[in-house]
C-alpha cells in the first residue's frame, strides 16, 4: 500500500472552507455595519426632520422666545414606535426654552446640525442638535433644537438588514460550497484519467502516455513518461548487454573448445603442447572480455542508481592508474600522471569513472605505443581526463561511433579492443559528458573523456 | 401616610370585605381594601377612577388570587403623576400598578423610564394605540361624550354632531347662550387633553371655540358637578364628558342624556403602568391580563368603563353606520408628549382662555 498524505479533494475541501468561512466572517461583518450604518441613516432623517419643523415653530414674541412645537414632528418621531423621544430647546447661555433640562448638550462642532449619541435615563439615545439663527430686532442669536430617540427601532432595523444579507449570504454560500465540489470533483478528473489509463495499460507496455491532460497535471505526466522513457532504457540496455555478451562470449567459447577438441585429437606432443599454449592464450582473453562485459554493466547499472557526489576527478585518475600499474606489468610500460595542482571538482561516481580511465589506459597499452600519459584538466567549464600514447591510434573514421562499434562488431578478438571503449562511451553519457578522439601537435593519439566541471566551491554544504 | 395606609389595611375585615375610608392622606382622595386581609401577596394599586366604579373589576380579581390583599388608592391624576414620579427617581416603595385616565402623564412617565416592560399573550393581542413599548397599556375605553338635559333640550334640538352643537349656539340670542358647560381645562387635566385632542382631530374645533365663546359656554371643573348640573337644568349641554361617569349617571338619572359625537368621538384608555420599583410586577401584569381578559371587560363595562359600540346584543350608544371610522381612540404614544410641553400648553391655555374671555 502506498503512503496516503491528506486526500486532494480533502485539501481543496478544508481550503475552500477556509476560505469561505473567511469569507463569510468578512462579509457578515460588513453587512452588519452596512445595517447599522442605513438604519441609522433611516432614522437620523426623522430625527432632523422632527428637529427641523420644531426650530421653524420658534417665534419670537415680546422679546421672548417662544416655542410652539407642532403635532407632526411628533407624529414623525413616533414612526420609531417604540422608541422614548427626547427634546430640548435651548436659548442663548444654554438656558432651556423648552423640554427636557437633563437632555446632554452637543459636542463642540462647527456645523448647524450636528448628530451624537449619548445616554439619557438608563438608555442609549441618538440625538441631533439643529440651530437656527435668529437676527432680529427683539432678539439676536441662535437657538439649539435637540431631539433624541432611544436606539430600539435602529437597533431592529439594522439586525433586520443584516439577517437578510445573512441569509442571502448564507444561500449564497451553499451555493458556492456546491460549485465548489462541482468544481474538485472536475478539477481531479484528469487524476483518475491517467489512473484507469495505466491500469488499462499492459504490463509490457512502456511508451510514454497520450493523454489530453490540462497544463497542471501535464507536470505529473511528463514525469510519469520521463520515468518511463528511464525504464525503458534501462530494459532495453539490459537486454543489449544480454545479447551483446551472448555474442561475444559465442564466439571465444567455440574457438575454445574447437581448440581443446584440436588438442584431444593430437598425438604429437610438440604440437599438442602448442595446442595448449594458444588455448591457454583464448583463456586469458576469454577471461578478460568476462571481465569487461560484467565492468561494462556494472558500469551501466551504477550510471542510472548511485547518486552522483561531488568528487574531484584527479582521485579517480589515480586510483585508475595504481590498478593498472599493479596489474600489467609486463607492458613494461611505465604510466606518466599529469595532474593539475588543484582539485577538479565533478559531479559523478568515481568508481565509474577510474573504471572508464583503467579501459581507455589498457586501450592504450594494448593498440598504442608509450609513452602513455594519463591526464586530468580543467578547460572553464568541462573537465578532461584524457589518456595520450603515441601509437597510431584509431582510425579517423571510427572516432564518431567508437562506443558503439566496438561495442556490437561481430567477432572482436579477445585480445584485441574489447568492450572497453563502450563502458568508456557509458560513463561519458552517464556523465552527462563526452568521449572525443584527437592527435596532439606531437602526433600523439589521445582519447578524452570530458564532462562538466562543477567548480562551484560547496563543500560547506 | 404609610401609617395610615397600614391602618386601613388593618381594617379591612374579611374576604371579599370592602372597605372605604375618603380623604386620607393629603393626595390620595380615598383607599379601599379588596381580598384577604393577611396571609397572601400585598399588593398596592394607584388609579384615578373612582372606588364605586373600579370595586366590581377588583373584587373579581382578588378572587383569582388566593389570599391576595388589595389596597386601592384612589388619586387625582396630578397628584398621582407626581408622587410615581417622585418614586421613580428616589427608587422609593412605590406602588405596584399605577391606572390613570391622565395618559399624556403616563406616557410621559415611560417616556422618562419610570416603567417596566409587561409581555403577555393578552398584550400583543393590543392594537397599536393601546400599547406602547410594552411598558403602558389601554385597559378601558371611555368616550368623550356630549350630555344633555333630556327635560330641557327638545329631541330636534339633540346634537349628535359637533357641527350640530356650533348650530345650535349660532343664532344670536340662543336659549342655549350660558348653559354649555365643559371642563375647565386650565384645572382639569382630563379636559385639556380632550381639547388638546380636538384641536388635532379637524377644523371643527376653532368654529366650536368661536362658538363657546360667542355664546358664554361655561368651563367648569370636575365631571361629577358637570353631570349634576347638567341633570338639574342649571346647563342644557355639556361637551366633551368621560362617557363612563355620564353613562353611570344616566343610568341612574333620567333627565341625563348621553350622546357620542357622530363626526368623531375621541376614545380614552386609561393607562396601565408598571413602576419600575414595583415589587410585585408579576401580580401586577395579570392584573393588566385580568383587565383585558373577558372576565375583566365585562367587570369593567359593568362599570361602564369599557363602552361597547354598535353591539348588536346592546351598546351604550347607537352609532351612524360610518360609526367604526368615527372613533378616534387617543393613542398611546410620544405625540401625547408635545401638549406636556410647557411652551405649547402656554399656547394653548392661551387661545382657550382668549375665546372664553372674548364674550
Amino acid at each position: 500500500m502506498p503512503r496516503h498524505a491528506i486526500s486532494l479533494t480533502r485539501r481543496l475541501a478544508i481550503a475552500v472552507v477556509l476560505v469561505m468561512a473567511a469569507g463569510g466572517v468578512v462579509v457578515a461583518l460588513a453587512a452588519l455595519a452596512y445595517g447599522r450604518q442605513a438604519a441609522q441613516e433611516a432614522y437620523d432623517r426623522l430625527l432632523i426632520g422632527a428637529a427641523n419643523q420644531i426650530a421653524a415653530s420658534i417665534l419670537i414674541r415680546d422679546g421672548q422666545l417662544a416655542v410652539d412645537i407642532p403635532v407632526p414632528a411628533f407624529d414623525l418621531l413616533a414612526l420609531a414606535e417604540d422608541d422614548r423621544v427626547i427634546y430640548r430647546v435651548v436659548g442663548q447661555d444654554a438656558v432651556t426654552v423648552t423640554g427636557y433640562d437633563g437632555v446632554p448638550l452637543p459636542p463642540p462642532a462647527d456645523g448647524d446640525v450636528v448628530y451624537y449619541g449619548a445616554s439619557f435615563a438608563g438608555e442609549s439615545v441618538r440625538l441631533v442638535s439643529v440651530r437656527r439663527r435668529f437676527a432680529e430686532r427683539a432678539f439676536s442669536g441662535s437657538v439649539d433644537v435637540i431631539v433624541g430617540q432611544t436606539t430600539r427601532a435602529r437597533d431592529a432595523l439594522a439586525a433586520e438588514i443584516a439577517r437578510s444579507a445573512l441569509i442571502v449570504l448564507g444561500a449564497a454560500g451553499v451555493c458556492m460550497a456546491g460549485l465548489a465540489a462541482f468544481a474538485i470533483r472536475s478539477a481531479l478528473s484528469p487524476l483518475r484519467q491517467i489512473e484507469r489509463d495505466l491500469l488499462a495499460r499492459d504490463p509490457r507496455d512502456l511508451t510514454p502516455l497520450d493523454i489530453a491532460v490540462p497544463r497542471e497535471i501535464g507536470a505529473i505526466v511528463s514525469a510519469i513518461n520521463r520515468f518511463m522513457v528511464r525504464l525503458e532504457r534501462q530494459v532495453s540496455v539490459m537486454r543489449n548487454l544480454i545479447a551483446d555478451s551472448a555474442h561475444q562470449l559465442r564466439t571465444p567459447i567455440a574457438a575454445l573448445r574447437a581448440q581443446a577438441e584440436l588438442a584431444r585429437d593430437e598425438n604429437d606432443p610438440v604440437r599438442q603442447q602448442a595446442i595448449a599454449l594458444r588455448i591457454h592464450e583464448r583463456a586469458v582473453g576469454l577471461g578478460r572480455l568476462t571481465d569487461q562485459l560484467l565492468s561494462h554493466a556494472l558500469i551501466i547499472h551504477r550510471a542510472d542508481t548511485v547518486p552522483r557526489a561531488r568528487i574531484d576527478l584527479r582521485v579517480a585518475a589515480l586510483r585508475a592508474v595504481e590498478d593498472c600499474d599493479q596489474g600489467d606489468i609486463n607492458a613494461g610500460a611505465k604510466l606518466r600522471l599529469d595532474l593539475p595542482e588543484d582539485p577538479v571538482w565533478v559531479r559523478g561516481d568515481t568508481l565509474s569513472l577510474s573504471e572508464a580511465c583503467k579501459n581507455l589506459v589498457t586501450n592504450a597499452q594494448r593498440h598504442g605505443a608509450p609513452p602513455i600519459t594519463v591526464e586530468v584538466a580543467l578547460e572553464e567549464q568541462e573537465a578532461r581526463l584524457c589518456v595520450r600514447d603515441l601509437g597510431r591510434g584509431m582510425p579517423e573514421e571510427h572516432w564518431a561511433d567508437a562506443g558503439r562499434r566496438f561495442a556490437r562488431s561481430a567477432g572482436v578478438a579477445p585480445d584485441r579492443a574489447g568492450l572497453g571503449i563502450a563502458i568508456v562511451q557509458a560513463v561519458a553519457t552517464a556523465h552527462a559528458g563526452s568521449l572525443r578522439f584527437g592527435r596532439t601537435d606531437g602526433g600523439a593519439f589521445e582519447a578524452a573523456l570530458v564532462i562538466p566541471a562543477d567548480p562551484d566551491d560547496r563543500m560547506a554544504t | 401616610m404609610r401609617a395610615l395606609a397600614h391602618l386601613s389595611r388593618c381594617a379591612a375585615m374579611a374576604i371579599g370585605m370592602t372597605s372605604v375610608s375618603a380623604g386620607v392622606g393629603a393626595a390620595q382622595e380615598a383607599v379601599a381594601h379588596f381580598g384577604a386581609t393577611a396571609g397572601g401577596p400585598a399588593f398596592l394599586l394607584r388609579g384615578t377612577t373612582d372606588i364605586a366604579a373600579f370595586e366590581p373589576v377588583l373584587d373579581a380579581f382578588a378572587t383569582t388570587v388566593p389570599g391576595i390583599s388589595i389596597t386601592y388608592e384612589q388619586w387625582g391624576s396630578n397628584d398621582l403623576d407626581r408622587v410615581t414620579r417622585a418614586g421613580c427617581l428616589d427608587g422609593g416603595t412605590d406602588a405596584d400598578l399605577v391606572i390613570s385616565s391622565a395618559v399624556d402623564l403616563q406616557v410621559r412617565l415611560v417616556n422618562d423610564g419610570c416603567a417596566q416592560p409587561h409581555r403577555s399573550e393578552a398584550t400583543s393581542r393590543l392594537p397599536r394605540e393601546a400599547n406602547w413599548r410594552d411598558e403602558v397599556f389601554g385597559v378601558t375605553q371611555e368616550p368623550a361624550v356630549i350630555v344633555y338635559n333630556r327635560e330641557q333640550v327638545r329631541p330636534d334640538e339633540i346634537p349628535y354632531s359637533r357641527f350640530d352643537l356650533i348650530d345650535l349656539l349660532r343664532p344670536p340670542g340662543t336659549r342655549f347662550a350660558g348653559r354649555v358647560a365643559t371642563y375647565d381645562i386650565e384645572t382639569s387635566g382630563l379636559g385639556y387633553l380632550f381639547a388638546f385632542a380636538d384641536s388635532q382631530q379637524a377644523t371643527t374645533f376653532g368654529s366650536l371655540l368661536e362658538a363657546f365663546g360667542r355664546s358664554g359656554a361655561v368651563a367648569t371643573c370636575c365631571s361629577a358637578e358637570i353631570i349634576d348640573g347638567v341633570a338639574e337644568g342649571k346647563w342644557l349641554i355639556a361637551y366633551n364628558v368621560l362617557g363612563s361617569y355620564a353613562l353611570a349617571h344616566a343610568a341612574k338619572d333620567r333627565r341625563i342624556g348621553v350622546i357620542a359625537p357622530h363626526d368623531y368621538t375621541l376614545v380614552l384608555s386609561r393607562a396601565a403602568m408598571i413602576p419600575k420599583w414595583s415589587r410585585q410586577p408579576e401580580l401586577a401584569g395579570s392584573f393588566i391580563d385580568f383587565l383585558l381578559s373577558d372576565d375583566g371587560r365585562r367587570a369593567l363595562a359593568a362599570s361602564r368603563l369599557v363602552a361597547s359600540f354598535g353591539d348588536p346584543d346592546g351598546s351604550d350608544f347607537e352609532l351612524t353606520e360610518a360609526a367604526e371610522t368615527s372613533l378616534r381612540p387617543i393613542a398611546l404614544s410620544p405625540t401625547l408628549l408635545v401638549g406636556l410641553d410647557q411652551h405649547k400648553r402656554a399656547q394653548f391655555l392661551d387661545r382657550w382662555s382668549t375665546s372664553f374671555e372674548a364674550r
